[in-house]
């Protein structure tokens, strides 16, 4: 039995863990089902993941195929296992969420299609993940595309859903566009669509140059790379919540997966791409952020979130670049070990958040942060998880997404410290930077968490929440644990994370020591366990007043005001005002606000709201001023199969003339 | 050994008497008397006597939220050299842990201020997340030229070795980071021209209309936790604008006593001279000391 054989399993269990469903007429007998082999999957694909990352050891296998694409070759080595790691952990974590969030006893009509297309795309996300022939990786990514549409458009009798799914259904063929123009041009490079090694393709030809570039198009659309998000947000916040978790912790990191993949098979690579990925990471972060603050739509925010988190990843294969470029190893360790960790926290982090809304959207029948309020008394587990998951989103001690931009920040001061010229600039522009992101996403979950869960209810609507059930809180705590987990003993990453990076690129300084050498993952363990000794400490000296003293309760302090409504809080508009105003050049809100001239003005009504920019400014006039050019093209696309037919008998003919 | 001994009573004791000079200070220049030196010792020492008062629209983040911010701004005094002497724990990469325990510390403050569903407490703690987003990269900016100038990651280093000789060599750029850190070091710690600690308006206030429903030992809690921001972020700043050096322990610490006293009272002198700016005018201030630092950065890096 090696670590193979239990990936495989894992891929079969997951692909075919919806089969049953679709046959049994007893709809929650067939959901029960495809959980528990999905969980069971999961599982054994994590033990295979481990086993990979635990002996840094890595695997091929032929598969036979009578496709005249060359062998098709399955991989495993800790990069990809890093990888893995994540997928495992968010699909079975999510599967067992599905159980409590979409009963089939609640949906009969759509629990079958669901189960189904998401036990596929967890096997598309892990076969990608092992593909090491280009062919096989796009049949990968096209399951994993249409098995997220498919899961996507659940709702699809919503005309929210629709819009949004056939916005990322455009998109994500456009970035398959662009990986075919990568894919041909690597064959051009490599001599076949197997991947070549790690490291052996010059980065100095015109061909790489062009395999570059499609690579951040096609990877970037899918990552949602800053200005190529444009169909994240709707998607995400459309899409049930274990979805979204599963799109947002995992589907998203393909892209950064592909990315990372493509790049570890040049070496020498031009000191431009490496800037060129930093600075797209840092606009990334900073407008992924800002564009967040202005969110009222719980699931819409924690999408402009994602946005950022594929920011500080990007920034963090940069420095890598960077790195590779001087030939200084450490920027290379701490660069790609910190993007790669982010990878996992993101996953962690997100997933949680995406299923705490999920819990929260179940419970009050509402996305919208200013209708909710006073959650975390009614639903007190669901609250305390998304307090962690939004602490760690923030990057802030003790928890694990401090560790990662920990490994960044190193990374970026290294080369702050060793290296001069262009590169220096750009990295210590890039600190700062991450300082900012840093700091908005605080001010934005700070918002999200002080406006819905505490407080006190804003409407009657959500007055009446309920805690979420069990089969929902597990999944949770677990992702929560993990969180705590991994912020608190960073150290037992070092070797694999080192391994992974030892896989993207061949070389011998790159070891767990050396990591921890040049960023004392341990000292975060001993600061971390200081910081909540205190905090204990303090907290039993608090108990101990509050028992010694008297304690009485009252209404909320107003400045002598003592009847405060619930409207009279502040909202996440309110909140985020001062915020969104500052960065108004790039956010472009729309307000509607009112105009009192007369000494006693009437009823008025405020509304700002800050809309997918990008999309309305830049993409949309654009497609619209090519519609209107290109009308004379649509003729060709007139609806009648049978000259579509004809279309492709053409082209073979006039290929097979052309090829002799 | 004495040393992080001494290091660990300064950091105790020594936070609240800043905040007695500078009310001294402003005492003086209004020709008053003013209040004892050590009276913020007694005013906490009597708030963690004193009952509680909780509003019952807060929840356990509430009353978690002066525990924590509390417990990160002492792990964070841990980090900090003062004077000439190590820090008691120091590592690479410790700067930006310290400047992350002070996110979790105003994280769990705006937290709590939401937490009572009271618009004042809002409204501040809205404008202490728009403010400290504009400070961030101001620090970042002074860390990385600290960085580049003294060849270290680690804060006991970058400041223990920016010796005045720097500012013989890089005065201009140390000149623009002093300023810029200045801004930083008033601004974080709400004292005037940015918010007034005394004010009653809660309407123009930050930080003590976050902290308007704290009463007791909580409110204890968080006094002498801005006074030991003050401490920490003072020290900080010290070591880069005035950092004189003897070489000998003893005469060190005294002189490191000595310049957080001088700074208490320039903060003193700056909240007497001047006059609160207009909440919109705060961001401005903030961005140009962004822009000053990073000029200092672009004289460490040519």
């Amino acid at each position: 039995m090696t670590a193979g054989t239990f990936i495989i399993a894992a891929i079969l269990m997951a692909a075919l863990s919806g089969i049953p469903a679709l046959f049994l007429r007893n709809r929650s007998l067939g959901q029960k089902l495809a959980t528990v082999i999905l969980v069971f999957g999961s599982l054994i694909g994590l033990a295979g993941a481990m086993a990979i990352l635990v002996t840094g050891q890595a695997e091929t296998y032929v598969v036979a195929w009578s496709l005249p694409f060359g062998p098709c070759e399955i991989g495993l080595d800790p990069l990809g296992a890093i990888f893995l790691l994540a997928v495992f952990v968010i699909s079975g974590s999510c599967a067992v969420y599905a159980a409590g969030y979409w009963p089939a006893d609640d949906n009969p009509a759509t629990v079958h299609r669901i189960t189904f297309f998401f036990g596929l795309l967890t096997a598309s996300l892990a076969l990608l993940v092992t593909a090491r022939n280009g062919v096989l990786f796009l049949m990968a990514w096209e399951i994993m595309a249409l098995s997220c549409y498919f899961l996507l458009s659940t709702e699809d009798e919503k005309p929210d859903v629709r819009e949004a799914a056939t916005l990322y259904l455009i998109t994500t063929h456009l970035g398959t566009l662009a990986l075919f123009a990568m894919f041909s041009l690597l064959r051009g490079a490599a001599g076949s669509f197997l991947f070549p090694a790690a490291g052996s393709l010059n980065a100095a030809t015109p061909l790489a140059t062009g395999i570059f570039v499609t690579a951040l198009l096609g990877f970037g659309l899918k990552a949602g790379l800053m200005p190529l998000h444009i169909w994240l947000p709707s998607a995400h916040a459309n899409a049930p919540s274990h979805v979204s978790a599963l799109m947002s912790g995992v589907l998203i990191k393909m892209g950064i997966y592909g990315l990372v993949r493509t790049l570890s098979l040049f070496h020498h690579v031009p000191l431009w791409w490496g800037i060129t990925v930093l600075t797209i990471g840092i606009v990334s972060g900073v407008a992924g952020v800002a564009f967040a603050i202005g969110q009222h739509d719980l699931k819409r925010l924690l999408a402009y979130h994602s946005i950022e988190n594929i920011g500080i990843i990007a920034m963090g294969i940069g420095v890598a670049l960077i790195g590779q470029t001087l030939g200084n190893s450490t920027l290379v360790l701490l660069g790609m070990a910190g993007a790669l960790l982010h990878v996992l926290n993101h996953a962690t982090f997100k997933s949680l958040l995406f299923l705490c809304a999920g819990a929260v959207i179940h419970a009050t029948g509402t996305r919208e942060i200013d209708l909710l309020g006073g959650l975390a008394r009614r639903m007190p587990y669901t609250s305390a998880f998304f307090l962690v998951g939004a602490v760690a989103i923030c990057g802030l001690p003790p928890l694990n997404g401090f560790v990662s931009e920990f490994l960044i920040y190193v990374g970026l001061f290294s080369g702050i410290l060793d290296e001069g010229g262009a590169a220096v600039a750009v990295l210590a522009l890039a600190a700062p930077a991450l300082a900012l992101i840093g700091g908005l996403a605080a001010a934005c979950f700070v918002k999200v968490y002080g406006i819905a869960f505490l407080g006190i209810p804003r409407s009657e609507k959500t007055n009446h929440g309920h805690e979420a059930v069990r089969v929902m809180l597990a999944p949770m705590a677990l992702l929560a644990v993990i969180c705590l987990g991994i912020g608190l003993f960073p150290l037992v990453l070092a070797a694999p994370l080192a391994g992974a990076v030892h896989s993207w690129q061949p070389d011998a300084g790159m070891t767990g020591y050396a990591l921890t050498a040049a960023a004392p993952l341990g000292w975060i363990t001993i600061l971390g366990l200081v910081l909540i000794c205190l905090a204990g400490g303090i907290a039993l000296h608090f108990v101990g007043r509050l028992k010694a003293e008297p304690v009485a309760g009252g209404v909320t302090w107003d400045c002598g005001y003592l009847r405060p409504a619930p409207r009279m809080q502040y909202t996440a508009s309110s909140f985020a005002e001062l915020l969104v105003k500052t960065f108004a050049g790039i956010l472009h809100p729309h307000v509607t606000s009112p105009a009192m001239k007369e000494p006693l003005p009437g009823p008025a009504r405020f509304a700002s709201h800050v809309p997918e920019t990008m999309l309305e400014h830049v993409f949309m006039p654009v497609l619209r001023l090519a519609n209107d050019r290109l009308a004379q093209l649509r003729r060709l696309q007139h609806g009648q199969l049978h000259l579509y037919i004809l279309y492709t008998f053409v082209t073979l003919v006039v290929l097979l003339i052309w090829a002799y | 050994m004495t040393d992080i001994i001494v290091h660990l009573l300064l950091v105790i004791l020594m936070p609240p008497l800043l905040l007695g000079i500078i009310a001294r200070t402003k005492a003086v220049f209004a020709g008053r008397t003013g209040a004892p030196y050590l009276q913020p010792y007694y005013d906490i020492l009597r708030l963690l006597r004193k009952g509680s008062v909780f509003s019952d629209t807060t929840t356990w983040v509430f009353r978690a939220g002066p525990v924590v911010t509390l417990a990160a701004t002492v792990t964070a005094a841990l980090l900090i050299p003062l004077g000439n002497h190590p820090a008691p724990l120091a590592f690479t990469g410790d700067m930006i842990l310290f400047a992350y325990l002070f996110g979790l510390a105003r994280f769990f403050t705006m937290a709590a201020a939401l937490d009572t569903g009271s618009s004042f407490e809002g409204m501040g703690a809205a404008r202490e997340a728009t403010f400290s987003c504009l400070a961030e990269p101001t620090l970042f900016f002074a860390l990385v030229v600290l960085a580049r100038l003294t060849g270290s990651l680690s804060l006991t280093d970058m400041l223990t070795r920016a010796a005045a000789g720097n500012w013989l060599g890089t005065g201009a750029a140390m000149l623009l980071l002093t300023g810029g850190l200045f801004i930083v070091l008033l601004a974080e710690n709400c004292r005037i021209p940015f918010d007034d600690p005394n004010t009653h308006l809660e309407l123009t206030m930050i930080h003590e209309v976050m902290v308007l429903d704290h009463s007791g030992p909580a409110f204890g809690y968080i006094l002498y936790g801005a006074a030991l921001k003050l401490f920490v972020l003072g020290a900080f700043f010290i070591q880069v604008a005035l950092p004189f050096k003897t070489g000998v322990g003893p005469v060190d610490w005294v002189v490191f006593i000595g310049t957080m006293i001088l700074l208490a009272i320039a903060i003193g002198v700056v909240e007497s001279i001047m006059a609160r700016l207009r909440l919109i005018r705060i961001p401005q201030m903030l961005v140009a000391a962004t822009i000053l630092s990073a000029f200092a950065m672009l004289l460490m890096l040519r």
